[in-house]
């Protein structure tokens, strides 16, 4: 069936199973690679994206449920040789991605936290960037240089915008 | 001169493509007329193969069907014994043993097709676990299902033993361990010529290129391996991609397509490799102040159904059975064993994270028994120079036992904390605190550096706008720890020209030399010491003696041409080991390390939650010091993962819990910030000082862990790991608490 929505701020139609997993979706129908798949149960992270701008897991995603809505992926957030976003840049400075595998989900939930912080003006802690990444595992950097960038990032005022805001 | 790159926190190499998600790997790369393949498993432990038959009502139309009979040569996968099966034909070892591969363009037909391959076989006893395997009864490798039996020797443990003040005796277990690497296995595979190119997550493409060399009877030329980027590796992509690489390049030989296999994530966890469990039992004398006199030390690792690297396992296993201790009267028996298990093998640490759990054990022990403190007992053994190890190594210079001790017991303030903490089990949170002291020796064990021969080049040129510029060429790998960054540091700083300025060539097996694998804390100490010493050649060659203007190292090159200056390893002088006998320099130098955790158990619910973690860690020199934290952080934190999160249940030899909602690792918010210490004593035969770092703070974080709930919770645990309910029941024999 046809599926329309919004992806990284353009209106989409993609002709799909109503039950495809949205990650294959994006992934094998519309090329878009950065969004991972670590686990495929819903328990790691790597295929967080953002579905009107709450972190949702792509994995357990029925492509029908995106119909009519908005949907954000690592590759809005800048373009190839473009500007970073500061969260980017933040975890760029902090030696927060290793691997990387997990980087494109840390991102898309480190970035709705950021958002979060700005529209309730609520200053950051340890603990609560701890729970707010805490659906997104890392099994190479111990988090803590991850914590660090979306620290840093918070306190460089949140323009967390995406290069198409 | 005074380093002006090496030491800095220059931005990560790949680390734009990877916060942009540009960064390739291998399920993200699709070529022209590709499809996918899978793996068809055995569900049976132990077993004779009757036959391997397609169901005939199925419709097989655009199935490609691979067996056995289609390996070309040998069906064996080479490594250290070459015992493994590509697929299994006559007799099956473990669960999920390769049998059948299939590949289709519809993955989703590819599933269905699996149900349809029909096996029959008839099944054969079993062994699951060590004791099984040591009796023997049931064969699972060779007479006695011992795949490697070491011992060490040094001074007389016999008759001292007996003789001293205390004495002391223990046994302690740890269990298996997924790597968990976040992107599972993948290769890809295609022929077109007669040559073979292979694309996968991998750490050390020259494995990949002998194993396939020998599987299809092929020249050096006509195997290519490149790695994409690689989602994280921890040793579980060492060997075992050499397998898949086997995999994929039958169902391309048979399908004349390019065939991709990505693991699923519970194939992953249930098929691939894992680290060695093991079974440690010492017995250890000391006078009456806590010295340690002689001990002797019994090692058993559950090696699972094949070889693959297990022998060099348990050689590290022990070889670090004493750690970080003087000890003059050592005897150390290593085994590793077969059972009906998926085969084990590297996984960071390599066997010392088991071995050092043990002793560190011991020395809670030992303090305990003479009414020391933990730390001070540790102040009392560690080794300094001039001492000499278990292999009668004299270690001249460079062991910073006591300065990392000390360094992380003034950051945890650990003396005041452990006092307070003593007794005190009346609350309902209860604290403790533990501390582990550990060493890990950096490259390969005894002559293993110098029979690999590895090699690394650099290559000087001008670039297109008259600037000089290099190429490293070496084929060791980034898996995330940085390798392409402090490589690049590396090579900038010797021959004095811009960061920017140096390139690396990709990890393809056409086009860089054998730097040996990228395992065993050796990539940055040795591979990088042959990229200085390539720079430091390719200078010479330029007619310099040490780096100059790049005014004049333009002039240079224009006049001379590019320059390419390629190094093979040569071990430093004095290194002498005896494998026969294990005697000698095990290793040509060893980083030493201290952690300590707080952690407060909950007496309701059993929960441990950590407080406070610091680890100080001797890295030699830091290239970089953000890499060398990540490093630090990550591994300390896989450690206690591996301490109190991760438990394998293995039963009727299959992993149980083979996905990730039931094999836990510890998330952000399981996990208080590492405080991370990087000590510096630097280590003549590495770049600038470095020595390996990779591995070792994987060593600490169990010992510390286990001790500090042992500290809260008022009982004293042996084992590995330890969760909620192991508290629970540990508290229950001790009648500690009341069933309701
Ligand atoms: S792949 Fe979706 S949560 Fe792991
Ligand atoms: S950087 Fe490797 S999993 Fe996070």
């Amino acid at each position: 069936m046809k599926i329309t929505f919004e992806l990284n701020g353009a209106l989409t139609t993609v002709d799909s199973p109503p039950l495809a997993r949205f990650l294959d979706v994006l992934r094998d129908t519309l090329g878009l690679t950065a969004t991972k798949e670590g686990c495929g149960e819903g328990e790691c992270g790597t295929c967080s994206i953002l579905v009107d701008g709450e972190v949702v897991n792509a994995c357990l995603l029925p492509a029908i449920q995106v119909f009519g809505r908005s949907v954000e992926t690592l590759e809005s957030l800048s373009d190839p040789a473009g500007p970073l976003s500061k969260l980017q840049e933040s975890l760029l400075a902090t030696d927060g991605a290793q691997c990387g595998i997990c980087t494109p989900g840390m991102v898309m939930a480190g970035t709705a936290f950021l958002r979060q912080l700005k529209a309730t003006g609520a200053q950051p802690c340890d603990r609560s960037i701890r729970q707010a990444i805490a659906g997104n595992l890392c099994r190479c950097t111990g988090y803590s240089k991850i914590i660090e960038g979306i620290k840093m990032a918070a306190a460089q005022g949140t323009p967390q915008e995406s290069a198409h805001d | 001169m005074n380093p002006k790159i090496v030491g800095t926190r220059v931005p990560r190499d790949d680390g734009r493509q990877k916060v942009t998600g540009e960064s390739l790997y291998v399920d993200d790369i699709d070529i022209p007329g590709m499809i996918y393949g899978t793996t068809v498993r055995s569900p049976v432990a132990s077993a004779k193969v009757v036959s391997v038959d397609w169901d005939e009502g199925y419709d097989w139309t655009g199935i490609v069907r691979v067996t056995a009979k289609d390996i070309p040569g040998e069906n064996s996968l080479p490594l250290l014994i070459d015992d493994q099966k590509i697929l299994a034909d006559r007799r099956i070892l473990h669960m999920h043993e390769p049998i059948a591969l299939l590949a289709c363009s519809d993955p989703t037909r590819l599933r269905e097709a699996r149900g349809h391959v029909r096996l029959r076989y008839k099944s054969q006893p079993m062994v699951s676990q060590i004791e099984d395997s040591l009796e023997a009864e049931v064969k699972v490798f060779g007479a006695d299902n011992v795949f490697k039996d070491i011992q060490i020797s040094k001074g007389d443990p016999a008759t001292i033993l007996p003789k001293c003040h205390h004495r002391l005796e223990e046994s302690y277990i740890t269990g298996h361990q997924e790597h968990l690497y976040l992107e599972p296995q993948g290769m890809i595979g295609a022929w077109q010529d007669g040559v073979l190119t292979l694309t996968g997550s991998l750490q050390c493409p020259y494995y990949v290129h002998k194993a396939m060399k020998a599987v299809f009877g092929l020249k050096d030329d006509e195997v290519r391996v490149n790695q994409a980027v690689t989602g994280g590796g921890f040793g579980g992509k060492e060997e075992y991609p050499s397998l898949l690489a086997a995999h994929v390049a039958l169902l391309a030989r048979k399908s004349g397509t390019p065939v991709k296999m990505v693991y699923e994530r519970a194939e992953d966890m249930c098929a691939t490799t894992k680290r060695h469990p093991s079974e440690v039992t010492i017995h250890g004398g000391v006078d009456e102040d806590g010295h340690l006199l002689a001990l002797d030390v019994d090692v058993v690792l559950d090696g699972g159904a094949y070889c693959t690297l297990s022998p060099v396992v348990l050689s590290r296993a022990v070889l670090h059975a004493i750690s970080a201790y003087r000890c003059d009267h050592v005897a150390v028996r290593g085994r590793v064993v077969a059972t009906n298990t998926p085969p084990n093998g590297a996984f960071r640490g390599f066997g010392a994270p088991q071995t050092i759990f043990a002793m560190e054990r011991m020395m809670d022990l030992i303090a305990e028994t003479v009414g020391i403190s933990p730390a001070e007992v540790r102040c009392r053994n560690h080794l300094q120079n001039g001492d000499s190890t278990a292999t009668g190594q004299i270690l001249q210079q460079g062991v910073s036992a006591g300065a990392v001790l000390q360094k992380a017991l003034d950051a945890s303030d650990f003396h005041s904390k452990w006092e307070a903490y003593q007794g005190s089990h009346s609350n309902r949170n209860r604290r403790g605190i533990g501390i582990a002291l550990f060493m890990h020796g950096c490259g390969f064990t005894g002559h293993g550096e110098r029979d690999l021969k590895s090699r690394a080049a650099l290559r000087l040129f001008l670039d297109p706008q008259g600037k000089p510029r290099a190429q490293v060429l070496a084929s060791t790998t980034d898996i995330g720890q940085g390798m392409r960054t402090t490589f690049r540091q590396i090579a900038a700083e010797t021959l004095g020209i811009a960061f920017e300025q140096v390139e690396l060539a990709p990890a393809n097996t056409a086009g860089v030399p054998n730097s040996g694998p990228t395992v065993a804390s050796r990539t940055c100490m040795v591979v990088g010491g042959l990229v200085a010493e390539a720079g430091k050649g390719c200078l010479q060659e330029l007619g310099f003696s040490g780096t100059t203007s790049e005014v004049e190292l333009a002039a240079a090159l224009a006049s001379t041409g590019a320059v390419t200056c390629e190094r093979e390893y040569e071990p430093p002088p004095g290194l002498v080991w005896d494998d026969k006998n294990y005697r000698g320099s095990a290793y040509p130098t060893y980083g030493f390390g201290c952690t300590i955790c707080e952690v407060e158990v909950d007496a309701v619910t059993f929960e441990t939650r950590i407080l406070d973690v610091v680890t100080c860690q001797d890295v030699g020199r830091a290239i970089h010091p953000s890499i060398v934290e990540g490093q630090i952080e990550g591994g300390t934190v896989q450690a206690l993962g591996f301490a109190g999160f991760e438990k394998v249940v293995m039963h009727d030899g299959t992993m149980r819990n083979h996905d990730v909602s039931n094999y836990v690792i510890p998330t952000a918010a399981d996990i208080a910030p590492i405080r991370v210490l990087i000590h510096e004593e630097p280590y003549s035969g590495g770049p600038f000082g470095a020595k390996g770092i990779g591995e070792m703070p994987m060593d600490g974080g169990a010992p510390a862990y286990v001790a500090a709930v042992s500290q809260a919770a008022g009982v004293s645990f042996q084992q590995v790991p330890i969760l909620a309910e192991d508290v629970f029941a540990e508290l229950l024999k001790k009648k500690a608490v009341k069933r309701s």
